[in-house]
């Protein structure tokens, strides 16, 4: 909780309609300062749409609060220096080298025809410098592996200096070592900062590691909200992902995920009993 | 650390060059011609212009007045016009994220087409003459709005794609309704074509009407280069960057299409140029709209007054239209622009 008791981010009611279509419903999550908030849920369940909705990327029904303040009420410069947000596969001109990028996140601060301050500068490179990205700094972005890509996408949002951060699936397309990185980094970061850090994660058991908290989304509502060993049930995951699992402690006592294959299927005539 | 591509010296520094390579093309200009007049007395007379100087050139006062009246506005419009349609064409490319667009994109070509055969079908003679620009200016501006408007109508938000495709069905349905007017009245089809092929021989009144036009849109487009940067990572990353995204793009539209509609209205259709030019210089200077607009724009002028000089110079004392110049030597030198910068690159 921060100083005057109000969350880091709270979002109240919130609902999507996005071409006709009901995407999100009545839902509401909200993070204390420093938190980690994690959106978890099957394909399709809106997960995205929520991190775009709280973002103000969508037309939305319901509240969106920073430190208390309705966002709806700020100018988007006012907003994007609340609130960060990186999407899931986001644009990345190939030419364009790494440190212009990232200091495209500085563009809540420069005026609307001006250009970069010093300070602006700096800000830019020092973040790349604590992301060891200060060698890559003159590189195109087309030059980039997955994970330096994730990098500097994140680079981008921490040079915007807001309090929350939202990442929709911030490990997509990364494999076991660089999500580990890169999740690993966003909790440094958020630790050393008291970031807030809103993400989606499809996968269960990262979630669960890192996060404090979890929302579970099913077709667009909110269907379980709380701390990861409340919400990752194997009632909750069956009923809501269609899928046989097992949930049981790790070596830190936060629930693992794993797939079981269904009995039924298990019926081969190799492991015949 | 380096990797500052936008850096004010190294931005400086092509600004420089560019404007050498401006300087040289309209000194090439300006001494070649029929006239054969020594480069030392076009620049003695061009000095004695200035205030405070007085000297002497030893040109005639025909040839003075061949200078004065003839080349100097004569190159000054081939600058400006190709300055024009080298940042519009830059300017829409930012804002549809698309390197083919160019700045006939919209309709402005088609609109402008539609309305100067009116004028020269039904108006004729003299008075068709003079109501060339203004008709062109109109039938340009006239062509964008009609595609902004459809465009904004059809899609939802007016996503850059639905405008594109409504540029696409005003061109064609405004160029049916041309050469149906046109083959109305086949006997002017040659004056029509001459129109359309171009040309920048329009003199000192066209100098000064474009002049106003071509300061204002060439500003604004210069000032949002930094925002069409932020805008190349896509709208929504870019509005959650706090920018107003719809703003930015309609703000250069708006400039990049009067810079065409200027530019087309003093010198007819004058291709290739808006759309060779920026990739030329995103080659050789990098990608940031800071650099490229202003960039385009000098680097737009040298080429079309190379491109004039070569048209009036190659069959003198006959003129080739600058269209053909701009692309048939335009088309040879992009190709080899971009082989070369690619074995650069890799």
């Amino acid at each position: 909780m921060s100083g005057d008791g109000h969350p880091a981010i709270e979002a109240r009611g919130v609902g999507v309609t996005l071409g006709g279509r009901r995407v999100l419903t009545d839902v509401t999550l909200s993070a204390a300062r420093g938190r980690w908030l994690a959106v978890i849920g099957p394909n399709g369940a809106g997960k995205s749409t929520l991190l775009r909705a709280v973002a103000g990327l969508v037309p939305r029904e319901g509240e969106v609060l920073v430190d208390g303040t309705a966002v709806d009420d700020l100018r988007p410069r006012r907003r994007a220096r609340l609130i960060a947000y990186a999407p899931q596969s986001p644009a990345l001109p190939p030419d364009m080298k790494v440190y212009d990028y990232a200091l495209l996140g500085r563009t809540p601060y420069i005026p609307y025809l001006g250009s970069e301050s010093p300070r602006d500068r700096e800000v830019t490179r020092s973040v790349l410098e604590r992301l060891d990205l200060d060698g890559f700094a003159s590189r195109p972005l087309g030059h980039l592996s997955g994970g330096e890509r994730q990098r500097v996408v994140l680079a981008r949002a921490l040079v915007q200096q807001a309090p929350v951060l939202l990442l929709d699936e911030p490990t997509t397309a990364l494999d076991l070592g660089h999500q580990q990185q890169v999740l690993e980094l966003v909790d440094r970061l958020r630790l050393a900062d008291g970031l807030t850090v809103v993400t989606t994660l499809h996968d269960l058991s990262l979630a669960g590691q890192y996060a404090d908290e979890l929302v579970l989304l099913a077709a667009g509502r909110a269907v379980a909200a709380g701390p990861p060993e409340r919400v990752l049930a194997e009632p909750l995951l069956t009923e809501h992902f269609g899928a046989s699992v097992r949930v049981e402690p790790g070596p830190d006592g936060r629930p693992l995920v794993h797939l079981v294959r269904p009995l039924t299927s298990r019926m081969t005539p190799v492991e015949g009993t | 650390m380096r990797g500052d591509a936008v850096t004010p010296a190294r931005r400086g520094r092509a600004l420089l060059v560019a404007s050498a390579v401006l300087a040289a093309s309209l000194a090439v200009g300006l001494v070649a011609g029929a006239a054969g007049i020594s480069p030392r007395a076009i620049a003695l007379a061009l000095l004695d212009r200035l205030p405070l100087v007085s000297l002497h050139s030893g040109l005639a006062p025909v040839e003075e007045g061949l200078l004065f009246q003839l080349r100097v506005p004569r190159v000054l419009l081939a600058a400006v016009v190709g300055g024009l349609l080298a940042t519009a064409g830059a300017g829409y490319q930012g804002v549809f994220r698309n390197p083919l667009a160019d700045p006939y994109l919209l309709g402005a070509a088609a609109g402008a087409g539609l309305t100067v055969t009116l004028v020269v079908v039904f108006l004729g003679g003299d008075a068709g003459v003079t109501a060339v620009p203004v008709a062109a200016f109109a039938g340009a501006v006239g062509g964008v709005f009609l595609a902004y408007a459809l465009g904004h109508t059809a899609g939802r938000g007016g996503g850059t794609a639905t405008l594109v495709l409504a540029g696409v069905a005003v061109t064609s349905f405004l160029t049916a309704i041309q050469t149906f007017v046109q083959q109305l009245k086949v006997e002017e089809l040659q004056r029509i074509y001459a129109w359309i092929l171009g040309d920048v021989g329009g003199g000192w009144d066209q100098v000064r009407m474009i002049a106003p036009y071509a300061v204002v849109s060439t500003v604004v487009m210069l000032l949002h280069g930094r925002l069409l940067d932020v805008l190349s990572v896509g709208d929504e990353e870019a509005v959650s960057l706090g920018l107003h995204a719809a703003r930015v793009r309609f703000a250069v539209l708006l400039a990049a299409s009067l810079a065409t509609a200027a530019a087309v209205a003093v010198s007819g259709l004058i291709a290739f140029v808006g759309i060779v030019v920026p990739h030329v210089v995103r080659r050789l200077a990098g990608w940031s709209y800071r650099i490229v607009l202003p960039l385009s724009f000098l680097g737009g002028a040298a080429f079309l007054v190379l491109a004039d000089t070569i048209a009036r110079t190659v069959l003198a004392p006959a003129e080739l239209p600058i269209g053909v110049v701009t692309a048939f030597v335009g088309a040879p030198f992009f190709v080899t622009v971009l082989r070369v910068t690619r074995r650069v690159e890799t």
